[in-house]
């Protein structure tokens, strides 16, 4: 029995200890916890801007989840999140669900590439109706002879293609499908847009990283990522043909040349698709990620780490895009983000101007 | 002759389950060994002393969710424990008609009810409306699941109690609830005790039920009311990523979150062992 | 009456004999009643729970029951742009990966317990009864990391171009080797509800009464017809317990499954195509529904998935009562 009491002791004194690194922290605690969740479209940057700002302001931390631009959205208009992330703008339905008026802040631009596991991994070319074709289960072979007259240089296998779409609600694909219906037809009035459609075939793969995972390991597979999800895993991206009739690649010279004719005409609230854009060198399946944020913070302390995180994410934060193969936010539009984050406020008070 | 026939037979069975037996154990086996090497190759310091780090830098840890996931299990314990021990004593001492007999039922039932619906519960009464995630929601999920398992055992551990030291005690006039308190509880102790580490063990390794109550942390919790990191959830998170690095900080966790779970059934083992001899 | 003036640390461990007066009301007394109260209110909160459970639950669940009624059961899309959600892929997932397990598992599983209770030589049985039970205790997830990195392109490269080049005229083992689908599910639940049928067999054939294995023995039976006439037969209801409590836990096993299943509300006739079962929809979708519609219905599934498990396992639980009365399992 001895044993035993000894034990429960030890266990007991064991879990108190725990427990009251649990409790005495949130008491004690001078930092700042902002809780946020969505895309995972630019979750490899968001990472990285989260790790160098607690360098910056070391009492705020910002804990981001990457569950999807669905879930940010959804968490986000409960209010479980301090802020969301998408990189599908919200519906207009879905602003009227949100208990209080919803910003859309743009914070970078990134690329979706189409990628694909083939032997030698050759540069592939897709024109807009192949890629339909191939989403739509028409296409279901690597050596079609479509795809071979698109790509005569490079070996096409005698394979399934295996098609690998997101199984979660994701913004990545509201920017695929937004192509895919502006240029072809069929796809438009099948599937539609959303965050999360009926796809025709395929797997699904949570998350940029699931599908990415499932491209690397699967023979013959092919998926939609962002451009650094690609890169990191040494994944090849594709050239697709654009509105101009170039075959462009991915990459931050073409992703902001995407941009250029939408930063012009920015809308006041950023919702802005900036696939299958005007332009030679403009690559077509790219697009802004916002951060979704309520104009009216409900936590002074909270909303001000908000709004002073995005100033320094909207300028400082732009250097930090090289590296991750996203493309910088045009001048023209920082500008305009800068006077939107001026309106957020605390109790009617704007934050940013009261600094 | 028949009886050759039989014998024959009998041989045969015997090495069929025997071959069962083996066809089943191996490859367990086999997955736990590979488990283990994958694992140890993978963990180091860094794993056990850091944070997670962003994507591509080396050096990242799971040392929050490891905490993250002892804080988890502390709490639960300390909102199913005593529901459980206190319902077990119930069952076991009341002489109640019906009320019995519903609870044993629901706890059986609860017992096998998948965890994932016992976390769509605990997201909408204590997630929505505290309207944030929290290690709180979490643990309350846990203990849910804890609950009927701590139930069950407690029960039947306190039934083992000899009736005599019950009626002996009752016999020197103590009242009934100081008998239950001052000798049955006591005696039952190592009993309940391993009962309460089976529950732990099985909560422990759950994952489910936390993805949308504890919801996950990159960084050390900061009180029960926040988000939390898990080691179950980062291990989820990780094996799903294409990064070779987070594959193999998946792999040092599982061997962690599998060696915490094994020394707790092991614990709970030798405290019983030769008390309560032919239990099993 | 005289008092006892006993000294403390008297007959049992723990045991302090009070200063108290042998009252004619000893067991009625408040603190008994307080007592009564407390581990009332203890048992009755698990009620609650449970109420509380099946409560919220509907409620939440009712605008998809209103909108979709008997048709979510056997309506086949899941379109969150439209809006039509069906459950009859996800309900067709769950049997089918279940039934897969079950087929794989079952006969090993009771071949094993039979052997550890009634063949084995006595050495064997501690050390293989341990490791089956801590092999019970490993969690879902690392046995899906398992399943990812090791089954599944196992699967992919050897086992489905094998099995397609063989079988491949039957529709079941048609299709490309995608590694992850119905297949690797099915064999990654097996894995995981063997050792707890396992358990649970073996105490089942435990609890049958010697008097019926040496009734047979005396009569002059081997030891395999023994078990066969005497222990099997005793106890099949209680090994169709046990093999249900194993569907039940294959019902709702959601990790591993949503980490090889492919994640695909389709039915197919193919083992090898990727599907998805209710309980790993519900994880992958539920924290992303945007639309009130769609998560009422992620909870609509999840309320099917509670009254199907609940019914199993009450079934399965009457079975294994049935035999030497009332059998628990401490383990889940």
């Amino acid at each position: 029995m001895r044993m035993t009491v000894t034990l429960r002791g030890v266990v007991g004194l064991l879990l108190g200890a725990f427990l009251a690194m649990g409790i005495l922290p949130g008491i004690a605690s001078a930092q700042t916890l902002i809780n946020g969740a969505g895309a995972t479209f630019p979750y490899p940057i968001y990472s990285k801007w989260f790790d160098e700002y607690t360098k910056v302001d070391p009492s705020v931390r910002f804990n981001y989840q990457s569950i999807g631009s669905g879930g940010g959205i959804r968490q986000i208009t409960e209010r479980t999140v301090d802020f969301g992330a998408s990189d599908g703008p919200m519906t207009d339905e879905q602003l009227q669900k949100a208990s209080a008026p919803l910003f859309h802040i743009p914070t970078v631009l990134g690329a979706v590439v189409v990628t694909y596991n083939l032997p030698g991994a050759p540069r592939l070319r897709f024109t807009p109706d192949l890629l339909a074709d191939i989403f739509l289960g028409k296409i279901t072979k690597w050596n079609d002879p479509r795809l071979v007259a698109a790509n005569p240089s490079a070996k096409l296998p005698d394979q399934s293609i295996v098609v690998v779409h997101r199984s979660d609600g994701s913004g990545t694909t509201y920017i695929f499908v937004d192509y895919l219906s502006k240029v072809n037809k069929e796809w438009e009035q099948k599937v539609g847009r959303g965050t999360s459609v009926n796809w025709p075939v395929g797997l699904g793969g949570k998350g940029n990283e699931g599908v990415s995972g499932q491209v690397k390991n699967l023979p013959g597979a092919i998926g939609y990522v962002e451009l650094a999800y690609a890169i990191t895993n040494r994944l090849p991206a594709s050239e697709i043909r654009n509105l101009a009739g170039k075959f462009v690649e991915p990459s931050i010279r073409t992703t902001t040349a995407a941009a250029a004719g939408a930063a012009k005409n920015m809308p006041s609230d950023f919702r802005v698709s900036l696939t299958n854009p005007p332009g030679d060198d403009a690559y077509p399946i790219a697009s802004f990620t916002w951060l979704l944020v309520y104009k009216e913070q409900s936590d002074l302390t909270k909303g001000s780490a908000m709004v002073t995180f995005l100033q320094w994410a909207i300028h400082h934060g732009q250097r930090y895009t090289a590296d991750l193969l996203y493309a910088p936010l045009p001048a023209q539009v920082v500008t305009q983000i800068e006077a939107k984050i001026k309106q957020i406020t605390y109790q009617g008070k704007p934050l940013l101007a009261a600094r | 002759m028949r009886g050759q026939r039989r014998r024959v037979v009998n041989v045969m069975m015997n090495w069929l389950t025997a071959l069962s037996a083996a066809v089943v154990v191996l490859p367990l086996i086999l997955i736990l060994v590979f488990l283990v090497y994958q694992g140890a190759s993978a963990v180091n310091l860094d794993f056990f002393m850091n944070l997670p780090k962003p994507v591509g830098e080396p050096g990242g840890g799971m040392a929050n969710a490891i905490v993250g996931s002892v804080i988890l299990v502390g709490l639960a314990a300390c909102l199913g424990l005593p529901i459980g021990i206190l319902g077990g004593v119930y069952l076991a001492e009341s002489r109640d008609r019906c009320l019995p007999w519903v609870i044993r039922f629901l706890a059986d039932v609860m017992n096998g009810v998948p965890s994932i619906v016992i976390g769509i519960f605990a997201y909408t009464i204590i997630v929505l409306p505290m309207r944030r995630f929290s290690a709180v929601a979490g643990a309350f999920a846990l203990a849910v699941i804890m609950i009927p398992i701590v139930l069950r055992t407690s029960e039947e551990m306190v039934r083992l109690v000899p009736a005599s030291l019950h009626e002996a005690a009752l016999a020197l006039g103590i009242p009934q609830w100081k008998v239950v308190l001052r000798v049955v509880l006591p005696t039952a102790r190592a009993g309940i005790i391993t009962g309460v580490m089976v529950a732990v063990a099985r909560i422990a390794g759950e994952t489910a039920p936390l993805l949308f109550t504890a919801f996950g942390n990159r960084f050390w919790q900061l009180g029960l009311n926040q988000p939390i990191a898990a080691l179950p959830l980062q291990i989820f998170a990780y094996a799903i990523a294409p990064y070779d690095d987070w594959h193999r900080q998946a792999w040092a966790g599982a061997l962690v979150l599998i060696a915490l779970i094994f020394l707790t059934s092991l614990t709970a083992r030798i405290a019983t062992k030769g008390r309560f001899g032919g239990v099993r | 009456m005289a008092r006892a003036a006993a000294p403390q640390g008297g007959t049992a461990e723990g045991l302090s004999l009070p200063c108290v007066l042998p009252s004619k009301r000893a067991v009625r007394g408040w603190g008994d009643q307080l007592f009564r109260l407390l581990l009332r209110s203890a048992a009755s909160a698990l009620l609650a729970i449970v109420t509380a459970m099946v409560v919220v639950m509907v409620r939440a669940a009712t605008p998809a029951i209103k909108a979709f009624g008997w048709r979510f059961l056997i309506t086949s899309t899941w379109d969150p742009v439209t809006e039509h959600f069906g459950a009859l892929p996800l309900i067709y997932g769950t049997i089918v990966s279940s039934a897969l397990a079950l087929l794989l598992a079952v006969p090993l599983g009771i071949g094993a317990a039979v052997f550890l209770a009634e063949l084995a030589p006595l050495w064997i049985r501690p050390p293989v009864v341990f490791l089956i039970e801590l092999l019970a205790a490993v969690p879902s997830v690392i046995y899906g990391l398992w399943g990812i990195f090791s089954l599944v392109p196992w699967l992919r490269q050897y086992v489905q171009p094998a099995l397609g080049a063989t079988l491949g005229f039957l529709p079941l083992f048609q299709g490309p080797p995608y590694g992850v689908g119905m297949l690797t599910a099915g064999i990654i639940l097996a894995v995981m509800i063997v050792p707890f049928i396992i358990a649970m067999s073996r105490e089942v054939l435990l609890a049958v009464p010697n008097t019926q294995r040496e009734a047979a023995l005396a009569l002059g039976a081997t030891r395999w017809e023994a078990t066969r006439i005497a222990v099997l037969r005793y106890g099949r209801s209680g090994l169709i317990g046990a093999v249900l409590l194993g569907l039940g836990r294959a019902l709702g096993e959601t990790m591993a499954v949503t980490m090889v299943i492919g994640n695909r509300p389709e039915i197919s006739a193919s083992l090898f195509a990727p599907g998805y079962t209710m309980a790993s929809m519900i994880a992958n979708e539920f924290t992303e529904a945007t639309s009130d519609l769609y998560l009422s219905a992620l909870v609509e599934v999840g309320l099917l998935l509670f009254v199907v498990t609940v019914a199993v396992n009450g079934l399965a639980r009457l079975l294994v009562w049935s035999v030497g009365g009332a059998v628990h399992e401490v383990r889940e």
